[in-house]
C-alpha cells in the first residue's frame, strides 16, 4: 500500500521514526525547533519529542556542529541540521579536523557517530550565498561518509542506516526536492547507503547524477529516447565512498559516459568521476567522456539567469547527442 | 596483397622468397600467397630494396593490405629518428620589439593528423583483424567507433579459409559471376567458321616439329584471339570506374578447369607478339602450373581478355559469362565436321562455332561483330600467326 506525500514528508518520517527507535538520537540546528526548520522538515518535532530532542541553536554551525561532535563522543546520536551547505563551510573546521579524523587519531579508541543533515543546490532563487553545490568538496575528505537521497525511498530510509554507522555521515538534501511528491509504500524503511542504483537502464550511453539532477537527467533521457538513443542513468546515491562497480560496470556496456553534476566542472566530483573511468575503463570508451555542470559563476538570483547557469534537460541531451554518431539512432 | 582476381578479398602470405635488404628488380618473385586458387607466387611491381616486411607467413589479410616497403636504391636506409630541432644560433641583438601584427610563430613541422580512433574501436579493430587506415569514422569529431569497425569488418568480411579449397573457390566464382551477371550487360554474338583452311595448315606444319611441340587447335584459337585483340583494342581492357580503359597489352586468359572442379584463368602474357610456337609453349606450363600451383601473381591479376575452349567436351558453343573488370570473353565450341556450302556445291568441312560475350556498357554490337570477324580473318591465314 503506497502513500502519497512530498520527500519532506519522507523526511520527517525519518526523523520521526529515529527518534521514536532510540533515546539516544536527538535533533539540533538553527529554527528547527520552534520554527520548524528552515525547509519545514522539523514542523511538529517540538511538540511531539519535546525541546530537549528537538533543539534551536544559536546562529553558530561551528559551535553547534562542534557540540553535535562531543555530543556522539559522549554515546548520543546526534542529528545535526546546518540549513545550507553555503553555511556548513563555517563548521569545516569541526568536521574536517574532528569528526573526520578522531577514529583515526585516536587509533580507533573513539569514534562520531554523527549525522550532519543540510541542504544544497540552486533552483529556488536564492542566490549566490544559500545555492551553491558544495558535496563535491566534502567528499574529498577521508574519514566522512556523504549520501544524497534523491527519492523519497532514499529520503525515508537513508537516515537510519546513517545513524547507524560509527562514523560522521553528511546527508546532502536538494533543496528544490523538498516539495517533490511521490508514492512510498507503507512499509518503507532503511535502506543501503553504499551502493549506486542504476534509475533507467539504457544500453547506448550512461548517465551518471545524483540528487537534484536525477530529475532532469531522467527527463534528457525521454527526450533521448524518443530519438532512438537509450541512455542508461545512474544515481550515485553515495558520493564517498564512490560505488565505481556500479558505474563501470555500466559504462562497459554503453561505452559511453556523461557526468551531469550540479557542482561547477574545475576540481570537481565529476572530474574525479571521469579520472577513474578513464583509469579503469580506458578501453571500453567509444567516444571521449563527457560532462555536464554548472556554469563556472556564483548562483545568479534572476531566474532566467540561474536556469541558464545550471545542467538543463536541454543541454544533458545535447551533450549525449555529441558522443553519438550523427544520423545513427541506434548505435 | 594484390587482388589476384576480381572474386579475391584476402589471402594467406605463405613465405617470403626476398628478405630485408635484398634488392629486387620489378617482376622478381618475393613471396608466396596462398588463395582460393591456390599458392600464388607474387611478382614485386617495383624495384628497390626490401625495407622492411610487414605481414609475416601464415598471416592472413584482406587485399590492398601493405606486404612490404621497398627503398628505392638511391633513397636513404630506414629514415633516422628525426633529429632534435636545434635553435639556431642567436644572429646579432634582438629585433627590436614589432609594431603591428606580431611575427608569425616559427613554422612548426605538420605533423601528419593522428586518426581520431576511440580506445574501444582500436581493440575491437584488432580482435577483428581490422586495418583501422582503411576505416571511416561516424562517431563525434569523425572518430572511429566501435559500430565502425564493426560494419567495416563486415564490409571487408574475410572468409574463414574453407575447409577445402574447392569450396573456397566455388565461393570465389560465385561472387564473381553473380557480379559479372549482375553489372554487366552482356551482348552475344557468334559465327561459325570453317577450319579446313587453319587445320590442313596445322597437320603440315605439326608433320615437322618434334613430337613435344606440337600444336593444338587451341593455340590457333588463343593466338587468332589475340590478333583480334590488336585489331579491335575496344574489347581487350576493363571497365573501370571512369570507363573503359584498354588493356596495356594483350594479355589473354585462358580458362583452365581444375582437377577436382572449379576453374581458373590465368593470363598468357602479349599473346598477340609471341610466335605459335611460344603461346603453345606457355600455354602448356600455365595449364601444369594452373594444376600444381605455382601460378603467378600478374598472371592471376592482370588478364585482359578471356578464352574458354569447350569444344573437348562436344559443346557446340560457348556463351560465356565476362570475367570482370574485363569487357569480353570468347567461347569455342567443338570442331566438327558438317556440310558446308562452298562455291554452290556442299562439302563436309570441319568447322567450329566461336561465341563473343561483350558488355556492351564498353562496346556495341558494330564492335563486337568486327572482333568476330577478325578472328576469323586471323585463322584463314595460319601461316601468318
Amino acid at each position: 500500500m503506497a502513500r502519497r506525500m512530498t520527500y519532506r514528508d519522507a523526511l520527517r518520517e525519518a526523523l520521526r521514526d529515529a527518534l521514536q527507535r532510540d533515546a539516544r538520537v536527538f535533533l539540533m540546528g538553527e529554527d528547527v525547533g520552534r520554527y520548524g526548520g528552515a525547509y519545514a522538515v522539523s514542523k511538529g518535532l517540538l511538540a511531539e519529542f519535546g525541546p530537549e530532542r528537538i533543539r534551536d541553536t544559536p546562529l553558530s554551525e561551528s559551535t553547534f556542529v562542534g557540540a553535535g561532535i562531543g555530543a556522539a563522543l559522549g554515546g548520543a546520536r546526534p542529528i545535526v541540521e546546518v540549513m545550507t551547505v553555503n553555511f556548513v563551510l563555517l563548521a569545516l573546521d569541526q568536521i574536517v579536523n574532528n569528526a573526520a579524523t578522531i577514529r583515526h587519531m585516536s587509533g580507533g579508541q573513539f569514534s562520531v557517530p554523527l549525522v550532519i543533515r543540510m541542504a544544497t543546490g540552486a533552483g529556488r532563487q536564492l542566490a549566490a550565498q544559500h545555492a551553491h553545490s558544495l558535496e563535491g568538496w566534502l567528499a574529498h575528505v577521508p574519514g566522512l561518509r556523504i549520501v544524497t537521497p534523491a527519492t523519497l525511498e532514499d529520503a525515508r530510509g537513508m537516515l537510519w542506516t546513517a545513524i547507524e554507522d560509527p562514523d560522521p555521515v553528511l546527508v546532502f538534501e536538494h533543496q528544490v526536492l523538498y516539495n517533490m511528491e511521490g508514492e512510498l509504500a507503507e512499509d518503507a524503511g532503511p535502506v543501503d547507503i553504499d551502493r549506486a542504483a542504476v534509475r533507467r537502464a539504457g544500453q547506448h550511453v550512461t548517465l551518471v547524477t545524483y540528487g537534484g539532477t536525477l530529475f532532469k537527467t531522467l527527463a534528457a533521457a525521454d527526450t533521448l529516447a524518443a530519438e532512438g538513443i537509450d541512455a542508461e542513468v545512474i544515481d550515485l546515491r553515495v558520493l564517498r565512498p564512490l560505488d565505481m562497480d556500479t558505474v563501470l560496470g555500466s559504462v562497459r556496456k554503453t561505452r559511453r559516459v556523461v557526468v551531469v553534476d550540479e557542482g561547477w566542472r574545475s576540481g570537481s566530483l565529476s572530474a574525479e568521476i571521469l579520472a577513474r573511468i578513464a583509469e579503469l575503463a580506458f578501453y571500453d570508451l567509444d567516444a571521449p567522456v563527457g560532462r555536464v555542470c554548472s556554469a563556472e559563476v556564483p548562483v545568479p538570483y534572476p531566474r532566467h539567469l540561474e536556469e541558464a547557469a545550471l545542467p538543463q534537460p536541454a543541454a544533458i541531451a545535447d551533450a549525449v547527442r555529441a558522443l553519438l554518431p550523427s544520423g545513427v539512432s541506434a548505435p | 596483397m594484390p587482388a589476384l582476381g576480381a572474386d579475391m578479398e584476402a589471402g594467406t602470405l605463405v613465405e617470403w622468397l626476398k628478405k630485408p635488404g635484398d634488392t629486387v628488380e620489378r617482376g622478381d618473385i618475393i613471396a608466396i600467397v596462398d588463395t582460393e586458387k591456390g599458392a600464388i607466387e607474387i611478382e614485386v611491381f617495383d624495384g628497390g630494396v626490401i625495407d622492411r616486411t610487414l605481414v609475416d607467413p601464415g598471416q592472413r589479410v584482406p587485399v590492398g593490405t601493405v606486404l612490404a616497403t621497398i627503398r628505392a636504391p638511391e633513397e636513404a636506409r630506414a629514415a633516422p629518428e628525426p633529429a632534435v630541432a636545434t635553435t639556431p644560433p642567436a644572429s646579432g641583438p634582438p629585433a627590436p620589439p614589432a609594431s603591428g601584427p606580431p611575427a608569425p610563430p616559427a613554422q612548426v613541422p605538420p605533423v601528419a593528423a593522428r586518426p581520431r580512433v576511440s580506445p574501444a574501436a582500436r581493440q575491437r579493430a584488432a580482435e577483428l583483424q581490422v586495418q583501422l587506415d582503411a576505416v571511416e569514422g561516424h562517431g563525434p569529431g569523425g572518430s572511429v567507433t566501435v559500430a565502425d569497425v564493426e560494419r567495416a569488418a563486415e564490409r571487408h568480411a574475410i572468409p574463414l579459409p574453407p575447409a577445402d579449397r574447392t569450396s573456397g573457390m566455388r565461393t570465389a566464382i560465385a561472387a564473381a559471376m553473380a557480379r559479372a551477371k549482375r553489372d554487366i550487360p552482356h551482348l552475344y554474338l557468334s559465327t561459325t567458321m570453317d577450319l579446313s583452311r587453319p587445320l590442313a595448315w596445322l597437320a603440315t606444319e605439326n608433320q615437322r616439329r618434334p613430337v613435344t611441340e606440337r600444336l593444338l587447335p587451341v593455340v590457333l584459337f588463343i593466338k587468332a584471339t589475340a590478333r583480334a585483340c590488336a585489331e579491335v583494342p575496344a574489347l581487350n581492357g576493363f571497365w573501370t570506374e571512369r570507363g573503359f580503359v584498354p588493356g596495356p597489352g594483350v594479355h589473354v586468359g585462358c580458362a583452365i578447369a581444375l582437377r577436382g572442379g572449379g576453374l581458373v584463368a590465368p593470363a598468357l602474357h602479349d599473346a598477340d607478339r609471341k610466335p605459335l610456337g611460344a603461346v603453345a609453349s606457355e600455354f602448356g606450363d600455365l595449364v601444369r602450373r594452373a594444376r600444381s600451383g605455382g601460378l603467378r601473381s600478374s598472371e592471376m591479376s592482370d588478364a585482359t581478355i578471356t578464352v574458354t575452349n569447350l569444344g573437348d567436351l562436344g559443346v557446340d558453343s560457348a556463351y560465356a559469362i565476362i570475367y570482370p573488370p574485363q569487357v569480353a570473353i570468347v567461347g569455342f565450341g567443338r570442331v566438327v565436321e558438317r556440310p558446308w556450302v562452298v562455291e554452290g556445291r556442299l562439302e563436309p568441312r570441319p568447322v567450329v562455332t566461336v561465341s563473343l560475350s561483350a558488355d556492351h556498357r564498353a562496346t556495341d554490337g558494330r564492335e563486337a561483330g568486327q572482333f568476330l570477324a577478325a578472328i576469323e580473318r586471323a585463322l584463314q591465314s595460319p601461316e601468318s600467326l
